[in-house]
């Protein structure tokens, strides 16, 4: 499909046969991309980290990052093809014509200069865009649900909230009225309810001024809430696009279904099946489909021929053997039979009435909990609700804390440098970034033998063999041994640190968000992998998480944090399913679900 | 879970040892880069000069042997100096001293330097304090009048000298240090050698000294420019070896007024130190390079949509 810019039919941005190179070796990171978009609608495009959703939507604006070039394809806006503009025009056409919405706000605003004046910079440099500057400004906060006041012009951007600077973000992009928007995870560092309301801004502008946008994410529930129509990347292709209630109720390519199936729902407990395996990298991709590797249904005509798009059922899907697959049964998600609480006589870890802060802000006030022996208890809360801070005073990292936690019958002192070896040992700590948490100049050998000479002083020979049992048991092969951090994936990278935890045997373990850094299908494996490994050793757990949906899966009671308040706890399905704070009424409502028949 | 090991490439790697010691690993791996091939070739030429060049020394370097900055000749292939010299012989001669002077004022001045700075970094309230003033007060002096004190005080001695310029250096590799460490000592692998209950000294040797190397290579290479200019102007005022001793750097300031006349005897000492500054440099930024991988897989890291939400 190429030739001359769309004409009609309200198509307003039409990409075609679009190809990125590597500068330096000519592979392809994304190729043949295809998909329009009309007035007033919003694609979303889905995938993971490196599948080249970022890189494409680069290119609708005319930009490669250093080190790739655009290297075919066209991409129409309103009829101009704006690969071929010259450089002046280009950067004309940006901003006014195209506008972008970056991932991180805070990053993306400059901190020196007031909201007002970095809002103005965008009408001065395309003069003539806007008739009446200063009353556009006024009009776009409004728009954006900012109040559009002289104070709010003066502030700077570290005076706004997130969602604020956001909303900032979107009326810059607004401000030109353009006729394409890229919105690049706008709503990924927010909490569910300030997203909900950014989201709901998004689509009622889209469609008041008739533009056309992009939205890239990674949160399936996000897109699918959003979106009429959706494509998912892999490896640099669009494996399957199509209207987002045909894609997500009845996905036909089998990486479609298994991340589908990798996403939780606060609606019910499933066993999370993930993807195993990693997508190949650019340069390094098989002959065949790039998915057969991982592919379930992978057959030797997968593996020679790459697959062109299939026309089915109003959507196009790139997969030879898709109508098999199709006639095959549908995926059947393994429910969990509910574990019961244990209620045992003692429980393993006991809080009480914890208060701490740093310096003179207090973070928590009169926390109580209980971990009951071999139970898995989730602390759930937004961004700033302290319970990452709760975590800390367990293990001991923030010893600035007062009221009483006692670990098996006996109270733990504030400090880590103050408790005994064995009881350090015994309580495991997994922290929430492993791009941070692993040494980058230890191999992985060294990272995982590490504390069996801190806490056991075991002798190098006993020491290695552990350390081999311990990556086994996270479905890491011996080869690993010998790696360094920088060359594993995030997931990998987290099994390393789990590894690390569980290599001496502790009885409570500590998850802090271990996998909002990772992609979905990865958050799937990493949640089962530490579902059996808890039920296998019978350790206690606690599972910190923003996620209402994942810790279904994995807990059996919970306890929502507030402001640094328990607001609510309970047996899991009592508190999702009847929940009886306000708070938490509010988050399950906000939490966007995929609700498509055929999803569950 | 249904992912079995993959197999076994490398079979059992002992854990806790990467056979050849990761230092020297990373330096050879730096080696036959592209980039610390050609600094460590600059840099072994002017090494190789210095150490096996009086052997090859055609006239004595001391000897009056023709004009007051001759032009070069088939007899003095660099010409002579202002008291009538050989240039080349000074060259081949005034190298050895110099460098072995310079390389051990680096080292005292990197392990001092690396010492205070990761100790008041890591260590944070009293001993950061009492570190980073001695340090201010001692940065408040310039370099070449610091070393010149002690010298004074305790005469002209080459171990001294050493020693002198190589202290000098500590507290701005210890500034630079610090700041280094306040990033890596903040990072979560720090927080879980703490949790393992490991010695303060055994977390700043084992988790923090290896994630330096970067700018402490960086530091290394600089120094060692610094400490031949410094022991060049310390033989100049006089505090160097006696006079007619053969030295790079005095040469340079004795030779300069004949430049007109005969530019040998200034340019060939100084491009020595020049290829000596910029090998150095250059293969201790390759050596960087190789230690955080930014040269393990260079294609890829382009690639990368996003490495996951930052750790807020």
């Amino acid at each position: 499909m190429s030739g001359p810019g769309p004409v009609a039919s309200g198509v307003r941005l039409d990409v075609s046969n679009l190809e990125v190179c590597l500068g330096r070796t000519g592979a392809d990171v994304v190729g043949d991309v295809s998909f329009a978009v009309r007035a007033g609608e919003v694609l979303g495009l889905v995938g993971e980290s490196g599948s080249g959703k970022t890189t494409v939507v680069l290119a609708l604006l005319g930009h490669s990052r250093r080190g790739l070039r655009i290297s075919a394809g066209q991409v129409h806006v309103d009829g101009v093809d704006l690969l071929r503009l010259p450089p002046a025009e280009l950067r004309a056409f940006r901003g006014a014509r195209v506008a972008y919405v970056p991932q991180d706000p805070s990053a993306a605003l400059n901190p020196a200069l007031r909201v007002g004046t970095q809002l103005k910079e965008a009408m001065r440099v395309h003069p003539g865009a806007v008739d009446d500057p200063e009353g556009r400004i006024l009009e776009v906060l409004r728009e954006v649900h900012l109040e559009a006041s002289p104070d709010l012009l003066r502030r700077y951007p570290h005076q706004l909230s997130g969602g604020q600077q956001q909303r900032v973000g979107l009326a810059m992009a607004f401000a030109c009225r353009p006729s394409l928007i890229v919105l690049d995870e706008p709503t990924t560092g927010l909490d569910v309810s300030t997203q909900r309301h950014v989201l709901d801004t998004i689509r009622s502008l889209c469609r008041a001024y008739g533009v056309a946008a992009v939205y890239v994410s990674h949160d399936l529930a996000v897109v699918g809430g959003l979106v009429s129509e959706v494509a998912v990347m892999y490896s640099g292709r669009i494996i399957e696009i199509g209207p987002t209630a045909r894609v997500f109720g009845d996905p036909l390519h089998p990486y479609t279904r298994g991340l589908l199936g990798a996403v939780p729902s606060p609606l019910m407990a499933a066993r999370l099946t993930g993807i195993d395996g990693q997508p190949p990298r650019p340069g390094r991709r098989p002959a065949g489909c790039s998915f057969a590797p991982r592919c379930g249904f992978a057959t030797d005509e997968c593996r020679s021929d790459q697959p062109a798009p299939v026309p089915v059922d109003s959507r196009a899907v790139r997969c030879v053997r898709v109508t098999q697959i199709r006639a095959s049964a549908g995926r059947v998600s393994a429910a969990l039979s509910p574990r019961a609480a244990s209620d045992a006589e003692v429980p393993v870890l006991s809080v009480r009435g914890v208060s701490a802060g740093y310096a003179r802000k207090a973070v928590l006030s009169g926390i109580d909990l209980d971990v009951p022996a071999e139970s898995c208890v989730a602390v759930v809360g937004e961004s700033g609700s302290g319970k990452t801070t709760l975590a800390r005073c367990i293990v001991g990292l923030h010893g600035n804390w007062t009221g009483d936690i006692t670990f098996e019958g006996a109270p733990l002192a504030a400090a880590a440098r103050d408790r005994p070896r064995q009881v350090l040992r015994r309580v495991q700590y997994v922290f929430q970034n492993p791009y941070t948490s692993l040494n980058p100049r230890k191999t992985v050998g060294q990272i995982v033998a590490q504390p069996l000479e801190q806490y056991l002083r075991l002798g190098y020979r006993e020491r290695s063999e552990r350390a081999a049992r311990a990556l086994a048991d996270v479905s890491l092969g011996a080869d690993f041994l010998s790696r360094y951090p920088d060359q594993l994936s995030g997931g990998e990278r987290q099994r390393v640190a789990i590894a690390r935890a569980l290599v001496v045997e502790p009885d409570l373990l500590i998850c802090d968000e271990v996998t909002s850094a990772l992609d979905v299908s990865v958050q799937a494996v990493i949640v089962e992998l530490l579902r059996a490994r808890q039920a296998e050793r019978r350790i206690a757990m606690i599972f910190i998480t923003h996620n209402l949906a994942l810790m279904r899966s994995i807990a059996q009671s919970v306890v929502v944090l507030r402001a640094g308040a328990v607001v609510e706890s309970g047996p899991v399905e009592q508190v999702l399913e009847h929940p009886a704070d306000p708070y938490t009424i509010r988050l399950m409502e906000d939490v966007p679900k995929l609700a498509f028949p055929g999803t569950r | 879970m249904a992912a079995t090991a993959p197999p076994t490439r490398t079979g059992a790697v002992p854990a806790g040892r990467a056979g050849r010691h990761p230092w020297l690993s990373v330096l050879w791996t730096a080696a036959r880069t592209p980039r610390g091939t050609a600094g460590l070739v600059m840099a072994a030429l002017v090494v190789l000069v210095a150490l096996v060049g009086p052997a090859f020394a055609p006239h004595s370097p001391n000897a009056l042997l023709t004009l007051t900055f001759a032009k070069p000749s088939a007899q003095f292939p660099l010409g002579g100096d202002e008291l009538g010299r050989d240039v080349l012989s000074r060259v081949l001669v005034g190298g050895r001293l110099l460098l072995l002077m310079a390389v051990a004022a680096t080292a005292i001045g990197i392990v001092l330097g690396a010492a205070a700075g990761i100790s008041a970094a890591y260590l944070r309230g009293a001993p950061d304090g009492i570190i980073m003033r001695s340090v201010d007060v001692i940065l408040s002096f310039p370099q070449l009048v610091f070393a010149l004190l002690l010298l004074s005080l305790l005469g002209p001695k080459s171990w001294l000298i050493v020693v002198a310029v190589g202290v000098s250096h500590a507290p701005a590799v210890a500034r630079v240090i610090r700041s280094a460490t306040l990033d890596v000592a903040e990072r979560d692998y720090v927080k879980v050698a703490e949790l393992q209950g490991m010695r303060p000294a055994k977390v700043m040797a084992r988790e923090i000294l290896p994630n330096l190397i970067s700018p402490l290579m960086v530091e290394a290479g600089l120094r060692l420019t610094y400490s031949i200019v410094i022991m060049a102007g310390l033989a100049f005022l006089g505090f160097g070896q006696p006079p007619p001793t053969a030295n790079w750097g005095t040469m340079i300031n004795e030779n300069r007024v004949g430049l007109p006349l005969n530019p040998w005897a200034v340019i060939a000492p100084a491009i020595l130190i020049a290829l000596l500054t910029i090998g150095t440099n250059t293969f201790t930024d390759a050596v960087a390079r190789v230690a955080i991988g930014v040269d393990r897989r260079p294609e890829e890291a382009a690639l990368v949509d996003e490495l996951g939400p930052e750790q807020a």
